[in-house]
């Protein structure tokens, strides 16, 4: 039993290996696509004026005289020693630039999916404490804004009613990390955090009400409340506890979501988070920033799967049972 | 259709949206706007709107109304095209990756799981960046985020399908694998198509209008609701219904295409019906 649950989890993590090794590989590929290389993209139209020497020797530097398949294995093997390459924009190595972004995405994607939770569960239990009424109406039109309304275009709205109406505007100044200035952080995160909450608020809601009339219906509640288990408690603990599993797994998917929103809600409010570190790095052409950036993403994402898929198994004694 | 309008109040909603905003779009095909959305009349910039200009001019004097009329053509043209050819590519992979199982399974699956890796926006954005820009390729790499949502969505069902008496009764007759795909296991599984088409495009509309909120959808000066919405962020004060027509506009499309998808959840799905 104990080996089978562990074979298991060795089989998930060799998948994920491999899921990442074709990720490197399409993303590699995918780069390579586009007309032009770094030479072309340092100098432009100047690329034109360069001698055959010339052309050579900065084809030699960059390695791009190697062979395709090589220069995919040099760009793996660096990255497993830490060179993720280098922005000349930044005027520094794509590491540095890293490590100083994703944890501003990941406070972000905290503050988010906590406002999520606290919008969507509580909302998701009130529509479904009764079905077809004013209150499932009201929870159903949340749902449908969150999933309609687009992150950017309510992303915009709020930072121009803040600051106009009522002169709130922390993100027109520089960013303060949390540890530089927790208050000015804290304002910061505030309108990004709302708008990707409300995004993700949508799913957990419709979720949480599909899980608990679900839950609801089973026999182990109507027991419960027949033995005389009070209605708070019997609405929290059995019947959300039940309903935790597929939340979970809403609200792991969801972080994909989240990292894409990021780069629309980092770029419209200014926060140097990983999202908005790939939109910068495609917009001045910066492809090993690209390159790595969007690896380290897809990184996070699929941890971030493996740990939900972990997590909901600890969650559900029926998962780990079979 | 008419079950749909009858069962589903929600459904029928979203099918008047949608036929409302689709006259908008056939107006720019057919050349009926009031305005060319593209030409700039400087010295009507930022008129309010009024009987003239439906939804005002923005700060190049052009008409919003038929800006927001040809960008709605543009979105659903690019969402269209997209979830097509998302639809064709991901249910033949999904048919073949759950008829065949085995290698083809494991290689369709490989690249499925590899797909799935990326943030759907981000893939799309790092697309869209790499490729040349027209509405066009905005559109394949809009549709090569969703290939992999229908090849997940058709291959569970097919996976079962196959187990299923009839379908092994016309394997036993004979008939070629791709007969029994698409005669027998194929219809089975288009209400779960449909309604992944309906909710896809959905999504497709709010990430072209991302992209080109960011500058990597539909270059300019072609109308699309995203940069429209961009443009208009700074002229929130001067001339409000910038923002407003546009972002009212790309609300109400998801809306429609979202109640559509509910909609017909409720009505093709089985599972859904008596519960609701």
């Amino acid at each position: 039993m104990r080996s089978f649950v562990r074979s298991r989890v060795v089989r998930r993590v060799a998948g994920t290996l491999g899921t990442l090794f074709g990720v490197a590989v399409f993303v590699f590929v995918m780069l390579r696509a586009i007309p032009g290389n770094q030479i072309t993209a340092n100098l432009g139209t100047e690329a034109a004026a360069l001698t055959p020497a010339q052309q050579l020797a900065l084809e030699r530097y960059y390695g791009l005289d190697q062979p395709l398949v090589t220069q995919f294995f040099s760009w793996l093997g660096n990255l497993f020693t830490g060179n993720f390459g280098w922005s000349a924009r930044a005027q520094q190595s794509v590491l540095d630039l890293t490590l100083r972004s994703l944890p501003v995405t990941f406070e972000l994607a905290v503050f988010s999916i906590v406002l999520a939770l606290l919008i969507g569960v509580p909302l998701g239990m009130l529509a479904a404490s009764r079905t077809n009424s004013a209150r499932d109406a009201a929870g159903q039109a949340v749902s449908l804004a969150g999933l309609s309304i687009p992150a950017f275009l309510l992303a915009t709205t709020l930072l121009s009613v803040f600051a106009a109406s009522f002169g709130f505007n922390p993100n027109g100044q520089g960013f303060a990390t949390f540890l530089d200035d927790p208050l000015l952080n804290l304002q910061q995160m505030v309108l990004p955090s709302l708008v990707l909450g409300f995004g993700i608020a949508a799913p957990i809601l419709r979720t949480t009400r599909a899980a608990v009339l679900e839950v609801r219906a089973d026999d182990f509640v109507r027991t419960a409340r027949a033995k005389g288990v009070p209605e708070r408690r019997l609405q929290v603990r059995h019947v959300l506890g039940n309903a935790l599993v597929p939340i979970v797994t809403m609200t792991g998917l969801q972080f994909g979501y989240l990292l894409g929103g990021a780069v629309v809600v980092e770029q419209i409010f200014s926060v140097p988070g990983i999202g908005r570190q790939v939109l910068l790095g495609i917009q001045q052409k910066e492809y090993a920033v690209v390159q790595s950036t969007v690896l380290v993403i897809a990184l996070a994402f699929v941890l971030v799967n493996l740990l939900t898929d972990t997590l909901y198994r600890i969650i559900d004694p029926r998962v780990r049972a079979s | 259709m008419t079950a749909l309008l009858r069962r589903s109040p929600a459904g029928a909603a979203g099918v008047v949206i949608l036929v409302v905003l689709a006259v908008l779009a056939a107006l720019s095909y057919l050349g009926l706007l009031p305005y060319d959305p593209i030409a700039q009349q400087p010295p009507s910039r930022f008129l309010a709107p009024s009987g003239a200009h439906l939804f005002g001019t923005d700060q190049f004097g052009r008409d919003v109304f038929s800006r927001v009329a040809a960008g709605v053509g543009n979105s659903a043209l690019i969402a269209v095209v997209a979830v097509a050819f998302a639809t064709v590519v991901g249910t033949l992979g999904g048919l073949v990756s759950g008829f065949y199982r085995g290698i083809a399974d494991g290689a369709i699956g490989g690249v499925t799981n590899v797909l799935f890796a990326f943030p759907p926006l981000l893939l799309a954005l790092s697309l869209a960046s790499v490729l040349e820009r027209d509405w066009f390729t905005v559109a394949v790499a809009i549709a090569v985020v969703y290939v992999p949502i229908f090849i997940r969505v058709t291959r569970g069902p097919v996976l079962s399908l196959r187990e299923i008496e009839y379908v092994r009764a016309a394997v036993s007759t004979g008939q070629s694998r791709w007969q029994i795909m698409l005669r027998h296991v194929l219809p089975n599984i288009t209400s779960i198509i449909v309604i992944q088409v309906a909710l896809s495009l959905s999504w497709a509309v709010l990430t072209e209008a991302s992209l080109s909120f960011l500058g990597l959808g539909t270059p300019p000066p072609a109308p699309s609701l995203g940069s429209m919405i961009f443009e208009a962020r700074s002229l929130v004060f001067v001339a409000p219904w910038t923002l407003i027509a546009p972002g009212a506009v790309v609300v109400l499309l998801v809306v429609g295409l979202n109640l559509l998808g509910d909609g017909l959840r409720d009505t093709l799905d089985p599972r859904n019906r008596g519960n609701r």
